[in-house]
């Protein structure tokens, strides 16, 4: 074991992905010269040559199109986006192509593809730099969508990814890249795609939540126990397809839910995971099912004093957990 | 071989093709007209819902076939693309149980609009309703042949209307950086449904657009089966020799509404569509097939009962097979092996 940051964890599990199979390539904008946006592939191009590092032009609908053909021809192409604001452009290519090939070919052409990008605000991005992408992609059957949180889930899920016979979004929240560190073993790992995980365990009420606002979401359940409320804390990290049963399990156990997201509120993904709860633990429930995320506006504003308003923060989802606690 | 009318370059036998080679192209131009002109009937019957037909187009697409290497190369057709899939041996059966939405349609189970053909059998690769992305895919089949040394080429279709979307230019750029072993195939009928070509581009030939990317452009007569052949197997030859993609343009006409959905009257002079008709692909093949004695009048005849006959056959063993269970809708999202 070895102490990594998640960015040092996703760079180790492509290159241990490239060693394995010859077949999986890396395919984006600056991903070879440059290394990638955040260096997650510093090193590769010298290390595995332009047979596995292809530098693509800036054109993401191509990126992500001819990703598509080469997994359709027996490849295991990443293709990187090198921001997922700038992930719409492909769009069509992933709702209409990657993720309905099985389907409409009968189950006789699949797309084992995945496809990386850096997603959240925090880093002072601004409007292009900051957008939460997930619920664009969770809303589409046919796609997998993975967005964890911490070293040890962001290696092992990302290799479970790329061996993976259908596509997924592998979304890497970018403000944890540096931030969260957390061991990771040396030996080779997977995680299975569409487990959530308990990453607190507590009686009082259940967090649901995923990327950054996992960590700041344990940092307001640190708080909350001094206060004498036993908060659960658990981390979705697949958001399709979603681990329903330990949800339900734990919200049946507290009786209360608090659901965190960084995207802004309307429809988000939280929308989702009321619906399921109001449905199908609807008996439990000893409060209202409440969400903490950012307010509707069209993306994260640059300067701190506005982006650090609109984000959610550790005090904000506090006072959420207070006034749930108080049911 | 006898003599070659004048609007061949070179004749049959320099492009390596037999008596019997020519009769098949023949078959399969006629088969695809046929299969096209009984769906469009069954349209009006109100058995089909939805129809792409490929009449105007039988010369270029089956020509572009009989121009690559069928059971290699790998094709990525567009919704027009009937007399590909049958020049690859889809048969028409299988068109007819696909029109029909039928459990047994070959190409989705009953899942997509007729006019999207797949087989991984006969590597036609699955395509979408959508215009342009396919010819991405065909850059990414291209370059996946290339990196493992295979001598394997894929072409990839679409009509003038696709040349409109970024889709294609983004796919040009990256398959002429790489030299991929990719032709890109256009079939320009000169209209993207309603919108006439000078509504779509200042070109005329929209093989120009090639020179963009640094990739030979090529515009052939997309009536004349054999002078594609020619076209597509000098492409095919090129990208195989590491030279890289070309761009086809096929200059065709086409003879039908866009769709069964669209009547072509309302934007279309009678004068125009009667001229059109005049250049008509199979009644032009099947003149110089005879002219250069490779088949006769009787002989030509047969062929066609043929085909008729076992389209008959198509039509009633398709229209009694079964249509898919409701249940079968919720099948091939995912997949179901354990990773």
């Amino acid at each position: 074991m070895a102490e990594k940051t998640v960015l040092e964890a996703i760079k180790d599990g492509l290159a241990e992905e490239l060693d394995r199979d010859d077949s999986v390539v890396i395919m984006g904008e600056d991903v070879g010269n440059m290394g990638g946006a955040f260096r997650a592939t510093e090193g590769f191009l010298a290390r595995y040559g332009e047979r596995q590092v292809i530098d693509t032009p800036l054109a993401e609908t191509s990126i992500v199109g001819i990703a598509i053909g080469m997994a359709v021809n027996g490849m295991r192409p990443i293709a990187e986006i090198q921001f997922a604001d700038f992930m719409f452009p492909a769009y069509d290519q992933i709702v209409n192509e990657a993720a309905k090939f099985r389907y409409r070919s009968n189950g006789e052409f699949t797309v084992p593809m995945v496809m990386r990008t850096p997603y959240g605000a925090g880093i002072h991005g601004g409007l292009y730099h900051s957008q939460s992408i997930e619920v664009q992609l969770a809303h589409i059957p046919g796609l997998k969508v993975v967005a964890p949180s911490t070293p040890y889930d962001a290696k092992g899920l990302l290799k479970s990814s790329i061996r993976d016979p259908d596509p997924v979004m592998f979304l890497e929240h970018k403000r944890t890249y540096r931030l969260i560190k957390g061991e990771v073993p040396d030996e080779d790992y997977t995680l299975p795609i569409g487990l959530a995980d308990v990453k607190r365990e507590g009686s009082d009420i259940t967090v649901l939540t995923y990327g950054l606002m996992v960590h700041f979401s344990l940092e307001a359940a640190e708080e909350l126990a001094k206060e004498g409320v036993s908060v659960e804390v658990i981390d979705l990290r697949s958001l399709l397809p979603l681990d329903k049963e330990t949800i339900l399990e734990s919200v049946k156990k507290t009786s209360k839910a608090l659901i965190v997201y960084e995207d802004n509120l309307t429809l988000g993904y939280g929308a989702e995971l009321s619906a399921i709860l109001a449905s199908e633990a609807f008996e439990y429930l000893d409060g209202p099912v409440m969400r903490v995320a950012s307010p509707d506006i069209p993306s994260m504003p640059f300067h701190p004093a506005m982006e650090f308003d609109a984000l959610p923060n550790p005090a904000r989802i506090a006072d959420a957990l207070r006034r749930l606690a108080a049911y | 071989m006898a003599r070659v009318t004048a609007d061949v370059r070179g004749s049959p036998a320099d492009l390596g093709l037999s008596p019997a080679d020519l009769i098949a192209i023949y078959r399969d131009m006629f088969t695809a007209r046929a299969v096209s002109e009984r769906l469009w009937l069954l349209g009006r019957q109100g058995k089909v819902y939805f129809l792409v037909s490929c009449e105007g187009h039988e010369a270029a697409q089956v020509g572009s076939v009989y121009g690559m290497r069928p059971g290699a190369d790998i094709f990525i057709p567009y919704y027009r693309d009937l007399a590909v899939a049958l020049a690859l041996g889809s048969q028409p059966i299988d068109m007819v149980l696909h029109a029909l939405g039928k459990s047994a349609d070959p190409y989705s189970g009953g899942r997509q609009l007729p006019g999207h053909y797949s087989s991984r059998e006969r590597n036609i690769v699955s395509g979408s309703s959508c215009v342009a992305t396919q010819i991405l895919h065909g850059v990414g089949t291209a370059f996946a042949s290339k990196r493992r040394g295979e001598n394997v080429a894929s072409i990839t279709y679409f009509g003038d209307g696709a040349t409109s979307k970024g889709d294609f230019h983004e796919a040009m750029n990256f398959a002429a950086i790489h030299k991929l072993p990719v032709v890109f195939f256009c079939e320009n009928n000169g209209w993207a449904i309603s919108v006439p070509q000078d509504k779509q581009m200042v070109v005329q030939d929209i093989s120009k657009k090639a020179e963009g990317y640094g990739m030979p452009g090529v515009t052939v007569d997309g009536m004349n089966v054999l002078d594609v052949v020619r076209a597509t197997r000098e492409a095919r030859d090129r990208a195989l020799s590491g030279e890289g993609p070309t761009l086809i343009e096929a200059k065709v006409h086409r003879f039908s509404s866009h769709s069964s959905n669209d009547d072509h009257r309302r934007y279309r002079s009678p004068e125009e569509l009667a001229a059109e008709r005049e250049s008509d692909p199979v009644a032009r093949y099947k003149s110089l097939l005879i002219d250069i004695s490779v088949f006769d009048e009787a002989r030509a005849a047969e062929i066609e009962k043929e085909v008729m006959n076992a389209l008959d056959d198509a039509v009633d063993a398709a229209e009694a097979s079964p249509d898919p269970t409701p249940d079968s809708a919720y099948t091939h999202v995912y997949s179901t092996e354990e990773v």
